[in-house]
């Protein structure tokens, strides 16, 4: 069984089908890429794995964990939802930073209100308490200073670049330690000069190893980054690959899309 | 009867809207919020009998609601003299505040973007973490026009309470005129005024104190 494992997730809203079984697995360290035309079922397959849709059908594993069964999902308390949800980690398109702090506060925010919580349910001092924030501001100022922000820590986020903002939320993400790291669309509500920066960014978590599945209309990039691309066509994967096969496949769709973006001359 | 003694009946009257006030603003402004999730609830049955509610509240003078929690009680409720006549204007003009208020919350709790909620999510962050850190702050932003509306408006409404005999501050001045004085009436201008001014700068300084975010 591969690291992760997605086997036939199918999501409906009202009467569209829009994921129609989709099977995805990925290994550890890996770097996979979605593509396909809007409307293909690639936002609505990451929010699937991510808990902000419920699947109709379908199972998730992680690390040969079931984390997510359709079949019971009902009977799982929010709780439950809540702690599969740390195995994951999502960039949104438009960033959602928390407009009313600052940098650090948006990164520190989340795993303070965890500490907190442990430190309530295992009846630690505050001793303890202070401790582990001390770690997480460390944690914190680590993480800002590898997308190159340190010095912009204390800035809000209106006072960003639309680059800038990108990377603060890929460092909020990367707070929680997640096994895997989802991206949706993470340049594409930023002006072209500026999606190099966070691009750089991904490579570098690339480089280091993270796992990620990244939805992207960046051909060279996904080209670049990923082991492996997942073309889909209206709710299923349709070709799946390596980039080679993925940019030379003879698939007619596939090869439709791609020419859209002057990608075909392999 | 001269200036001092026309001025500290009228200071007497203010006791009782600035009472009025006070204690409207500290029960109306939370059972406001409870209001809004009510009328926001998934649970159908609940939000529509609280717009029903919203909607007669908001619908039936204030004037109106205050004889009816003055008289009613008293009436249907064997072996109860009903409300006195202090409680009964507070009780007033609280549901009716907290009525108006619960709009107001709502639009600006639904004006937030389901992205904050979604980043909340993601971070695993429950939901009322998710409301009481990441989304209040921004819902108390967005409404503080609206609500500084509101609020200078019930330090006028306060004016009312005089239906039920209640001596607040323009009753005060108004008894001057069994003696054939007028004036006190428009001197009152003067403190509603001062009263609404410093509430206007209050609200000026908290928008001010916001405005280091955008959102």
């Amino acid at each position: 069984m591969s690291f992760l494992e997605v086997k036939y997730i199918t999501k409906k809203f009202d009467k569209t089908d829009v994921l129609k079984g989709v099977d995805i697995s990925l290994e550890k360290g890996q770097v996979l890429s979605i593509i396909g035309s809007s409307g293909s079922g690639k936002t609505t397959l990451l929010r699937c794995l991510n808990f902000l849709e419920t699947p109709d059908t379908g199972e998730i594993y992680v690390d040969g964990k079931c984390i997510f069964d359709a079949a019971d999902h009902v009977k799982r308390s929010a709780k439950e939802i809540r702690e599969s949800r740390l195995s994951f980690g999502l960039v949104f398109q438009s960033f959602n930073l928390f407009p009313q702090y600052t940098v650090k506060k948006n990164l520190v925010l989340a795993p303070q209100l965890r500490a907190k919580e442990e430190a309530k349910a295992n009846k630690l001092g505050k001793a303890v308490l202070r401790e582990k924030y001390d770690e997480i501001d460390k944690k914190a100022d680590e993480i800002l200073a590898s997308v190159g922000l340190s010095e912009k820590k204390d800035f809000y986020p209106c006072q960003l670049s639309g680059g800038q903002q990108q990377r603060v939320s890929i460092a909020r993400a990367l707070m929680l330690d997640p096994d895997i790291l989802f991206f949706d669309e993470p340049t594409s509500a930023l002006d072209p000069e500026i999606t190099g920066e966070v691009l750089k960014v991904i490579k570098g978590l690339a480089a280091h190893n993270m796992t990620m599945i990244i939805v992207t209309h960046e051909m060279n990039f996904a080209r670049e980054v990923s082991d492996k691309i997942v073309f889909m066509d209206d709710g299923v994967v349709a070709v799946e690959g390596t980039p080679e096969e993925i940019f030379e496949s003879k698939n007619e769709r596939l090869h439709h899309f791609l020419s859209a973006f002057g990608n075909t001359d392999v | 009867m001269g200036f001092w003694e026309v001025t500290l009946s009228i200071l007497g009257g203010l006791k009782w809207t600035a009472l009025i006030f006070a204690l409207t603003l500290l029960f109306a402004l939370p059972l406001g919020l409870i209001i809004a999730f009510g009328s926001m609830s998934k649970f159908k049955p609940l939000a529509y009998v609280t717009k029903v509610f919203v909607w007669i509240i908001r619908g039936v003078p204030l004037m109106l609601q205050i004889f009816v929690v003055f008289y009613v009680p008293g009436i249907l409720v064997e072996g109860f003299s009903g409300f006195d006549r202090f409680p009964a204007v507070l009780i007033a003009f609280v549901i009716n505040y907290a009525c108006y208020f619960s709009e107001i919350y709502r639009g600006g709790i639904e004006s937030i973007s389901k992205g904050q909620y979604e980043a909340g999510e993601v971070l695993g962050m429950t939901k009322s973490q998710i409301f009481f850190k990441v989304v209040l702050m921004q819902v108390v932003k967005r409404i503080i026009p609206p609500m500084s509306n509101e609020v200078i408006t019930l330090v006028k409404d306060t004016a009312l309470a005089r239906v039920i005999s209640i001596t607040e501050m323009l009753k005060a001045a108004e008894n001057f005129a069994a003696y054939g004085l007028v004036w006190p009436m428009f001197y009152t201008a003067v403190f509603y005024l001062i009263f609404v001014g410093l509430l206007t700068l209050l609200f000026g300084y908290f928008e001010k104190k916001l405005s280091y975010y955008k959102a």
